[in-house]
């Protein structure tokens, strides 16, 4: 893909398609030009066999489509830039402390490096789609932190008003954009 | 500054009419698929545009936005559904945030199909 947002976006629906009620994207960037994504999510997680085929780009669970793209996309990203790939789940089967944790390091200054782009749109449309899930966005730079909590956005919020009206999701957006260029010293 | 408190205002701001909101199953549905090929193929700025549109035409109290996973067609993505009640599903594809925005104001609005953008015209082809 040509923004790791959008990478990002693709990876986090699979957290929603998981049934996960809470899902934290970190975003942590060092001086030296590496960023590590991990995403958590406390969904249905997978057993040891799928996770293990998960990153072959010949398998997925889906039956619309023999292939899955969005794992293998992520950690073909990562490993080109020098970087790596991880996942670690726990199947609700399995009971307590059940979700999926996939971590992807790029080194962004890595000629095959592709940019973070726009990951403000990304969380905005994921809030938009899915506005009763906990997000959790964290982008730790070392230039300061820019933050969302949706648990405690949804806390003024009230009952009555979603998370994905648009009013809401323009708010956010300001909110995000704010954040970031307050990080430039 | 952007300020929790803008957000309670907000919340005052909406409660109101949140409330007034048709939730009888009489309202326009807009799906855009996001699955893998729909994200790479530009899925997002879609659906960017599509909800901006609806809120600048003030079409919020009977239309909605949502987004799915893959639909199916990865040739045709970005693809976008418009379900009407009553009236047969229509299909967009290859849509970009302009094409989006005129979805929005000729079909959604002024009732007319953008017959170019459907399916049904990018297979005649
Ligand atoms: N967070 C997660 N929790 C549980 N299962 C997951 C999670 N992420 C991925 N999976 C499993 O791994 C499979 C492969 O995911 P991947 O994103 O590579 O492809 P896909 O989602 O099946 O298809 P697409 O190409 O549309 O993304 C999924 O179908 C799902 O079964
Ligand atoms: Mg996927």
């Amino acid at each position: 893909m040509r923004e790791l947002s959008l990478n990002i976006l693709d990876i986090a629906q699979n957290s929603v398609r998981a049934e996960a009620k809470n899902i934290e994207i970190a975003l942590l960037e060092d001086e030296n030009g590496w960023l590590t994504f991990r995403i958590t999510d406390n969904g249905k997680g997978m057993d040891a066999e799928t996770v293990r085929r998960v990153s072959d780009p010949f398998y997925t669970t889906r039956t619309t489509r023999r292939v899955g793209l969005g794992l293998p996309f992520l950690r073909m990203g990562a490993e080109m830039t020098g970087g790596s790939f991880s996942i670690r789940s726990k199947p609700r089967e399995e009971g307590e402390g059940h979700g999926t944790v996939v971590t992807a390091v790029f080194n962004m200054k890595h000629i095959d490096a592709v940019p973070l782009g726009d990951m403000v749109s990304t969380v905005c449309v994921l809030l938009q789609g899915q506005p009763d899930i906990d997000w959790l966005f964290i982008h730790s730079t070392p230039a300061g932190e820019v933050r969302l909590d949706a648990a405690e956005l949804r806390s003024i919020l009230g009952e009555e008003v979603s998370l994905g009206e648009t009013e809401v999701i323009n708010w956010i957006r300001d909110y995000l954009d704010e954040q970031y260029s307050s990080l430039n010293p | 500054m952007k300020t929790l408190a803008e957000l309670a205002e907000i919340r005052e701001k909406m409660k109101g009419k949140v409330a007034m909101r048709q939730n009888d199953g009489n309202e326009t549905r807009i799906i855009v698929g996001m699955g893998t090929c729909g994200i790479a193929a530009g899925a997002r700025p879609v659906l960017s545009a599509l909800v901006e549109a609806v809120s600048k035409e003030k079409l919020e109290e009977s239309v909605t936005v949502t987004q799915t996973g893959c639909i199916g067609i990865c040739q045709y993505e970005p693809v976008v559904e418009v379900i009407e009640p009553g009236k047969d599903k229509v299909t967009y594809v290859k849509m970009t945030a302009e094409k989006a925005q005129r979805v929005v104001a000729e079909h959604i609005k002024g009732g007319k199909v953008v017959a170019e953008y459907t399916i049904g015209a990018s297979v005649a082809k």
